[in-house]
């Protein structure tokens, strides 16, 4: 019995070691910059920065080829965050790529589609399910509201609806004071 | 047994105004024309149906289940008839709706057959006593409502020393647990021991501010008569936040409640009064949880105390405590302090309302904020807060959305009392911006989540069409190399095939536009992505559309 516990013990150990000396020796190494800016981007996948894609877009801002103001969907928070990681100054959003807008999900009227399947191509995040030929439906949880998959559809049938807010996900409005002091800037003395 | 007592940091002195609502005893009212009962009354899991509309049931007959550990079950406050089962506003700061059961009463309020244990359950293993406060559906009445049955599990190490009774009602115009005291202590005092039981604690302190002189001459009356074991009701000083869990913890016994823990942590347990009222229903009278004590006070012909069934609508329990005397002006749920103001007066009292405060504006006392000044860097703020916050740095952080600077200066351990608030004389709204900035945080929280996920399933549709690509080339080859080996003329029969396989797929698609078409002109259907749009949305997409082709362009002769 105890021997046995030992054994089993040591072997765990032993193919402990082995897999933490393979998880160090054949981990793929991505670039740490890149994943930095990507782990900011809000995975919207959309392509309004003119990459196809958030990873792409990060790939660009770390190789110096693209700006931090593309992304439309980050706006302003993306940006911030954005400077403060690569240590540049915040600018405004570029509006050739877009502007901030509502974050909204899609969703298709079941009646009319044809189960064309173009929209399940389109959609850079797998939340539409179907098969061919039949009715396909959205994953609302999954989906990004990229709106890349309303193009495609022959028929039209694919709605952009506002993400309803539940009691779960209801905020507090930040106050509205009737007079503002601009001392916003300063430091507090601590 | 002596206590010595300790006094927390901070707090403020504030005026009660309680002697308004304790004129009278605790009265009862005439049950209404429907009873709205929301099924998430708690914190926790919202509680499942288990009734259909149409249906007849007795008071007390459980009428919706708890669904997971942390979550409490429903009863019907009254006999009568389930009318409904749908979505009606809610007693909640955002005036949102959420799905709630509505009861018509028959008028006969007649119970169900009830099990008491008015004898035994001192024989009852503590995990019995749990399990029917559990089925009772009973919940911290004090104001949070967390499940009552999971405070009476110690868990396998855990181990009681003191167990506090939480009769300091501090917040001004709520007295609905200094009537319970005055008025039924015998029934506190019953639960307690229960509680007491099931916890298996050393000793019990009943802490009482020292305002309520009468309330502490009742217990300690009640306690000569019906005698516990080392408990005493002590007198706290008087001071708001006294009543705040971890504050009344360090008054009574001088410890603190450690920096993300709870009391059981360092062997306390609180209960409020009115919890403990119930508790001592459910097991020595068998009755769930279906009526509470609720103050009605503020600008109202009669304040006073009421027994009220739980789905009572808030406007028709006003009407019978004398009315709103002037124009309403603000509906307030909980005390002036730390309550909640309301959207409607269509709202049901639930498990967790203490008090209905109209401010009719005849109240100098409920005045609203004042004109909002620059913040002077007083400091009052700061020797008030009872958690020994900054109050004035996380204004500014707040105010400025620095989510980070705000949470390591401890954020998310202000107790949202109000205090700050209460003596800033630039009446800025403190505990307002402290409320948003906890919800920005959740929120960012939540879109980091979000992300993570879209990341990775993007991350995997990649790798799937690389596959895929791949496994093709595969057939590809195979189907290449198996070429080589066939005769030449199986090339001209197979590549045939394959393109007409091609045409049926592009007819199949146009035949059912065509079809398509034809409906939507036969039914006026038409397509509703452009229907339901505001002006706004159409115009983003539009904008999207635009500037992606425009990328796409500028793009391509680059590369
Ligand atoms: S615009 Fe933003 S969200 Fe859209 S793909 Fe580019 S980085 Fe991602
Ligand atoms: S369903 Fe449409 S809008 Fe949603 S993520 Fe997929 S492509 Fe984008
Ligand atoms: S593209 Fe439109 S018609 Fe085709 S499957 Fe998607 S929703 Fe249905
Ligand atoms: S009390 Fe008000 S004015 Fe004084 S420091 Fe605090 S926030 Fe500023
Ligand atoms: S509201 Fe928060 S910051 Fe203000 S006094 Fe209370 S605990 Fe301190």
């Amino acid at each position: 019995m105890i021997s046995a516990i030992i054994v089993l013990g040591l072997l765990a150990g032993i193919f402990g070691l082995i897999l933490g000396f393979a998880a160090i020796q054949f981990k793929v190494e991505g670039d740490p910059l890149v994943e930095k800016i990507d782990a900011l981007l809000p995975q919207t996948q959309c392509g309004q920065c003119g990459y196809p894609g958030c990873k792409p877009y990060a790939k660009a801002i770390a190789n110096d080829e693209a700006d931090i103001n593309q992304c439309p969907p980050g706006g302003e928070v993306t940006i911030i965050a954005l400077a403060d990681l690569l240590d540049r100054e915040p600018k405004p959003l570029n509006p050739e790529n877009g502007t901030e807008s509502e974050v909204t999900v899609v969703t298709i009227d079941e009646q009319i589609c044809i189960g064309c399947t173009l929209c399940i191509q389109a959609c850079p995040v797998d939340a539409i399910v179907g098969a061919a030929k039949q009715m396909h439906t959205v994953i609302t949880d999954e989906c990004t509201g990229c709106n890349l998959c309303i193009p495609p559809c022959p028929v039209e049938c694919i709605d952009i609806i506002p993400i309803k807010t539940s009691l779960a996900t209801w905020q507090w409005d930040k106050p509205d004071e009737t007079r503002t002091d601009d001392t916003k800037t300063a430091e507090p003395a601590l | 047994m002596i206590n010595k007592l300790f006094d927390f940091i901070g707090g403020v002195q504030i005026p009660y105004y309680k002697e308004m609502s304790t004129q009278d005893s605790i009265g009862s009212v005439a049950l209404p024309s429907q009873l709205i009962l929301p099924l998430s009354q708690h914190i926790g899991a919202a509680a499942e149906p288990i009734v259909t509309v149409g249906q007849a049931v007795l008071k007390g007959e459980e009428i919706a289940k708890a669904t997971g550990y942390v979550s409490a079950p429903l009863h019907a406050p009254t006999s009568g008839t389930i009318t409904d089962i749908g979505d009606y506003p809610l007693p909640h700061p955002s005036g949102m709706r959420a799905p709630c059961i509505i009861l018509t009463p028959d008028g006969e309020n007649q119970w169900m057959p009830l099990q008491p244990h008015s004898h035994d359950y001192q024989t009852l293993d503590p995990s019995t006593l749990r399990n029917i406060v559990r089925g009772a559906g009973i919940v911290g009445l004090g104001g949070a409502g967390f499940p009552t049955f999971i405070k009476h599990n110690p868990g396998p190490n855990g181990h009681v020393e003191t167990l506090i009774l939480n009769g300091a009602e501090c917040e001004p115009y709520i007295t609905c647990d200094d009537a319970l005291m005055r008025e039924r202590p015998e029934q506190i005092l019953a639960g307690l021991k229960i509680i007491k039981h099931a916890l298996n604690a050393k000793r019990c302190i009943i802490a009482i501010e020292d305002n309520k002189p009468k309330a502490i001459e009742c217990l300690r009356s009640a306690l000569m008569i019906y005698p516990i074991e080392n408990t005493e009701v002590i007198a706290i000083p008087t001071i708001y936040p006294a009543g705040s869990e971890k504050q009344l913890i360090y008054t009574v016994t001088g410890k603190q409640v450690p920096k993300d823990g709870l009391p059981i942590n360092i062997g306390v347990v609180c209960q409020n009064a009115g919890t403990c009222a119930a508790v001592h229903l459910a097991i020595e009278k068998g009755q769930p949880l279906v009526s509470r004590v609720v103050t009605v006070s503020g600008d109202v012909g009669k304040p006073r105390n009421v027994d009220v069934p739980i789905g009572m609508p808030i406007d028709e329990l006003i009407q019978q405590c004398g009315g709103i005397t002037g124009s309403l002006r603000r509906l307030i749920i909980g005390g002036p302090m730390m309550g909640f103001a309301m959207h409607q007066l269509e709202i049901p009292i639930v498990k967790t309302s203490n008090c209905v405060l109209v401010d009719a504006g005849n109240a100098e006392h409920l005045k609203p904020r004042d004109e909002v000044m620059p913040c002077i860097r007083c400091g009052s703020c700061a020797e008030v807060c009872p958690v020994s916050l900054l109050p004035q740095q996380l204004y500014w952080y707040s105010k400025d959305l620095d989510l980070e600077k705000a949470q390591s200066h401890y954020l998310f351990d202000c107790i949202e009392c109000g205090c700050c608030d209460y003596v800033c004389p630039s009446q800025i709204p403190l505990v307002q911006y402290y409320r948003h900035a906890k919800a920005e945080i959740w929120k960012r929280e939540r879109e980091t989540q979000k992300s993570d996920a879209a990341r990775e399933r993007h991350e995997f549709r990649l790798f799937r069409i690389e596959r895929e690509k791949e496994e093709k080339a595969a057939r590809h080859k195979q189907k290449k190399a198996a070429l080589k080996t066939n005769a030449v003329a199986a090339n001209a029969t197979d590549s045939e095939p394959s393109k007409k396989h091609n045409d049926p797929k592009q007819a199949a698609i146009l035949a059912a536009m065509e079809r398509v078409k034809a409906k939507k002109l036969e039914s006026q259907i038409a397509p509703k992505n452009t229907d339901n749009l505001t002006p706004a949305q159409r115009k983003t997409i539009e904008e999207i559309d635009k500037n992606r082709k425009e990328r796409n362009n500028k793009d391509t002769p680059e590369t």
